[in-house]
């Protein structure tokens, strides 16, 4: 590994490492251990897909954005208003939600993303926020502040039903993760993936090598979009409710808040991240739900002042450290 | 005989400020050319213009021929037309070879593939790292740009803009704040770029200009003063006024 | 008809008063350092509870209060400012952003701990309630007072601005720090003063404002949309572009909720995205 030459590591780059199979024998060990717990477990399978697609965005392409629940609730709602209206099917459900979540990617990421800096950050968010207006306002169809109602969803294929503890909803939702996985991961490794990189790093620059860099952009906008909106779907489907929280800036901020504890633009980061913040707000929030914001907070601070790049940030430069140290 | 590349007219306003003004410019096929001219004159916004970055007021740009004008910087890298920039704008977080199989991935036009491996392209890996080889910076190649000196990062600069194979090769100041070792470096790749890139370079250093170049284009205050060979140039009066008397206290 | 058009139109402005206040600290530091800071909504929320603690609990007067609200936020502002902030100017946009975010969630639950989660009542002086009759008819006495106020303050800030050696030096940083450092201006001093003075004027507001933006732990999060609006409509690092922005986003957001109290803030964003869009750089920034 160490001898390898920089020529031979960047060519094998993609080639998958025995560790990134460590969190599919977690989620399949939790499966039997989890318990009571599984339907927490639903929900961090969830938010892990979600911050994988915030991921894309944020971590690999650095778009900076406050309204990623803009995907999410849209995605949620279609998904819910489709079981209600069409069908219960829920496998064309998570493609109504990841369709319509991307067409509001491709429209509002077609005129925000020519902007930048504060600009763009006060557009992602408010784009956010007209959406929940909106879903507000159209009660006839969302259910408004009381959430949309009657949902029900029929068994997977016809044949897994929802409802046992929640295990048919953990699986389901470790599928549907382990698919978005690949997929991320292929595109993570891509030359357009790489190359969303080369414009986090210096956009001007990408302009300059003849990157079409607002196509990029606007391409990755619409694919993450689409993934949150696959993950609200599972949401909706799995709890059989919508409430306007779907689009809230609270779930805009947590889930950055998510990714960047566990590291942006690392792939896994998602996975680390997702997982602690939800158990810790499980454990957290219940003891002590006043104080928890302080604790996240807190946490924000610290890694903004010495472990950027999170959790994982900060395993690769501990595990560099005692290897330098062997040496 | 159309030039490589040519400016007509091209003007740029921010307000009441002007600075391109009605600038009429010929780079030949092959050539190799220098644009000098006091700090603040305009060079580096005649770079702009040309390379897309800014959008002119007034005129036009034609390379080959053919107008580019309405082009986006992207399309004009693609048929050829490529820049360095004068302050480094690199890619500080990933790798040295990275930064060069970024750009010659755009330019084979795989940037945007979404399901093929960048590992899968071997020999365009290989080719980057045979491009660091020739500048001298191979064995950083797997070290992260950001840890680099400023006059190795200089040469990574170089390397990316060679890496997408110009026709037309714009440099700005290219060995500016680079350290002696490496300046020679510099000076050799571009002295064996082939004759078939027409290269245009902005420089401070009059030795380096008088050496490097056959042609000499002088910019004041955003207009063309003059343009000559190195040896018009070097008589003319008023060029000495402008430009070499600044020298001597800058 | 007429009635309230001018109803919306005296709210409106009494309202964009307190976001004029509050926010155009902001956009001058936002422009001076080009720092997202979302915290700022933390110093007028600040404001506010120094205001209504001193008030309620220790019987002092209403301009008294305001004005130890005012040097305790500065003073505070300072010590963060020196401490942490500073450590970020050369940061990333999603390094300021987390980090004042962070500070934002744990000034919130500091409040809520200390105050509880409701909103703090704040009891105006007997000269401050009541109506006032402006001789065609009367209005809200304390409301008439913020609009009187905060116009007088902008002045003052504008005149500071154009003519006083602080606001000069302010301008020529604003607009190219690296020319005003080498024409031998300490931009780092004048960027703690001013961020004080920003960080004081955004408790002052929020003390003013305690009868119309509530003081609750709430606050920091909930208003902070409206006051970054404020600024990226505005256009950084202007004084006139905030006040523009703050009386657009008053009195429209005052007109929607009594007009179309349905879909009022559906208007107000879209109008700020159709802004935006239309000027990216705010109606008075440079692009």
């Amino acid at each position: 590994m160490a001898g390898a030459s920089p020529v031979q590591q960047l060519i094998r780059a993609h080639r998958l490492r025995l560790i990134e199979l460590l969190p599919w024998l977690l989620a399949v060990l939790g499966y039997f251990g989890f318990g009571d717990y599984l339907p927490l477990g639903s929900q961090i399978l969830i938010m892990i897909l979600f911050a994988l697609s915030l991921d894309l965005v944020l971590g690999y392409a650095g778009i900076v954005t406050l309204g990623h629940a803009a995907f999410f609730g849209v995605g949620a709602y279609a998904a819910g208003i489709y079981s209600v209206h069409v069908s219960g099917e829920p496998l064309s459900g998570l493609l109504v939600g990841a369709l319509a979540a991307a067409v509001v990617g491709l429209a509002s990421g077609a005129v925000i993303l020519r902007t930048s800096g504060l600009t763009l950050l006060m557009l992602t968010l408010a784009v956010t926020s007209l959406l929940s207006a909106a879903a507000n306002d159209a009660g006839f169809i969302t259910g408004g502040n009381d959430g949309l109602q009657g949902v029900a969803i029929n068994p997977i294929l016809g044949a897994f039903s929802f409802g046992l503890f929640g295990r048919t909803a953990y699986l389901y939702c470790l599928a549907v993760l382990f698919v978005a996985w690949l997929f991320v991961r292929r595109l993570a490794h891509s030359p357009f993936g790489r190359s969303l990189a080369g414009i986090r790093e210096n956009a001007v620059r990408m302009h300059a090598i003849g990157a079409p860099v607002r196509r990029r952009l606007l391409t990755v906008y619409t694919i993450s979009a689409a993934i949150a909106g696959v993950a609200g779907a599972l949401l909706t489907q799995t709890t059989q409710f919508v409430g306007l929280t779907v689009l809230s800036f609270e779930r805009s901020g947590a889930i950055v808040i998510m990714l960047v504890l566990g590291g942006a633009g690392r792939l896994y980061g998602a996975f680390v991240g997702a997982t602690l913040y939800m158990i810790a707000q499980d454990q957290l929030a219940e003891m002590d739900p006043v104080f928890w914001d302080f604790w996240i907070g807190l946490m924000l601070v610290l890694i903004v002042l010495f472990a950027r790049g999170g959790i994982l940030g900060l395993t690769d430069r501990i595990l560099r450290l005692i290897r330098r140290r062997r040496r | 005989m159309t030039a490589t590349l040519e400016t007509i007219g091209l003007s740029r306003q921010f307000g009441a400020l002007v600075v391109a003004n009605n600038i009429g410019f010929r780079l030949e096929a092959g050539a190799r050319h220098a644009l000098i001219g006091p700090n603040g004159a305009g060079k580096t916004t005649l770079v702009n213009l040309i390379t897309g970055r800014l959008t002119p007021s007034a005129g036009r740009i034609l390379l080959n021929g053919a107008d580019i004008t309405a082009l986006r910087q992207d399309q004009r890298v693609r048929r050829g037309l490529v820049r360095t920039f004068q302050i480094n704008t690199l890619f500080k977080g990933l790798s040295v070879l990275e930064n060069v199989c970024l750009g010659m991935a755009e330019h084979a036009g795989a940037g945007g593939r979404m399901f093929r491996f960048v590992g899968a392209r071997r020999a365009v890996v290989q080719q980057a790292f045979a491009l660091l080889e020739r500048l001298g910076i191979a064995g950083d190649a797997g070290r992260l740009v950001r840890e680099l000196p400023y006059g190795r990062q200089r040469l990574v600069e170089i390397a990316i803009a060679l890496g997408l194979d110009p026709s037309v090769l714009l440099l700005d100041e290219p060995a500016a704040g680079v350290p002696a070792a490496e300046n020679r470096i510099i000076l050799d790749v571009i002295a064996q770029l082939p004759a078939s890139v027409a290269v245009l370079i902005i420089e401070h250093d009059m030795e380096l200009v008088f050496r490097f170049a056959q042609r000499i284009t002088v910019l004041v205050q955003g207009a063309i003063l003059t343009e000559g060979t190195p040896a018009e140039i070097a008589a003319d009066a008023r060029v000495r006024e402008v430009y070499l008397g600044e020298r001597q206290h800058g | 008809m007429l009635d309230a058009i001018v109803s919306i139109l005296f709210l409106g402005l009494a309202y964009a008063m307190i976001l004029y206040i509050v926010s155009v600290g902001l956009s001058v530091t936002m422009g001076l350092m080009g720092f997202i800071n979302l915290a700022h909504g933390v110093f007028a929320m600040a404001g506010g509870y120094v205001t209504v603690t001193l008030m309620n609990r220790y019987g002092v007067p209403f301009g008294a209060a305001l004005l130890l609200a005012f040097i305790a936020v500065a003073l505070l502002s300072v010590v963060l400012e020196r401490s942490l902030y500073a450590r970020l100017y050369g940061a990333g946009e999603l390094e300021q952003v987390l980090f004042t975010i962070g500070l934002v969630f744990m000034s919130v639950a500091v409040v809520r701990k200390l105050w509880g989660p409701l909103p703090q009542p704040i009891t105006l002086p007997a000269a401050l309630s009541g109506q006032i009759d402006l001789g065609f008819r009367t209005f809200p006495t304390y409301r008439s007072f913020l609009i009187g106020f905060g116009l007088t303050l902008t002045l003052l800030l504008w005149l500071g601005i154009e003519r006083t050696n602080f606001g000069a030096r302010l301008r020529a940083a604003v607009d190219n720090r690296r020319m005003a450092e080498s024409l031998g201006i300490n931009t780092s001093r004048l960027f703690t003063l001013s961020f004080a003075l920003g960080s004081g004027l955004a408790a002052l507001g929020g003390g003013l404002g305690a009868d119309i933006l509530a003081i609750y732990p709430g606050y920091a999060m909930e208003y902070l949309v409206y006051f970054l609006m404020v600024v990226a409509v505005g256009g950084l690092g202007s004084i006139r572009g905030p006040f523009v922005a703050a009386l657009l986003l008053g009195i429209g957001d005052t007109a929607c909720k009594y007009l179309v109290p349905q879909l009022g803030a559906f208007f107000i964003y879209l109008a700020m995205i159709g802004l935006l869009l239309w000027r990216p750089a705010g109606l008075f920034g440079r692009a």
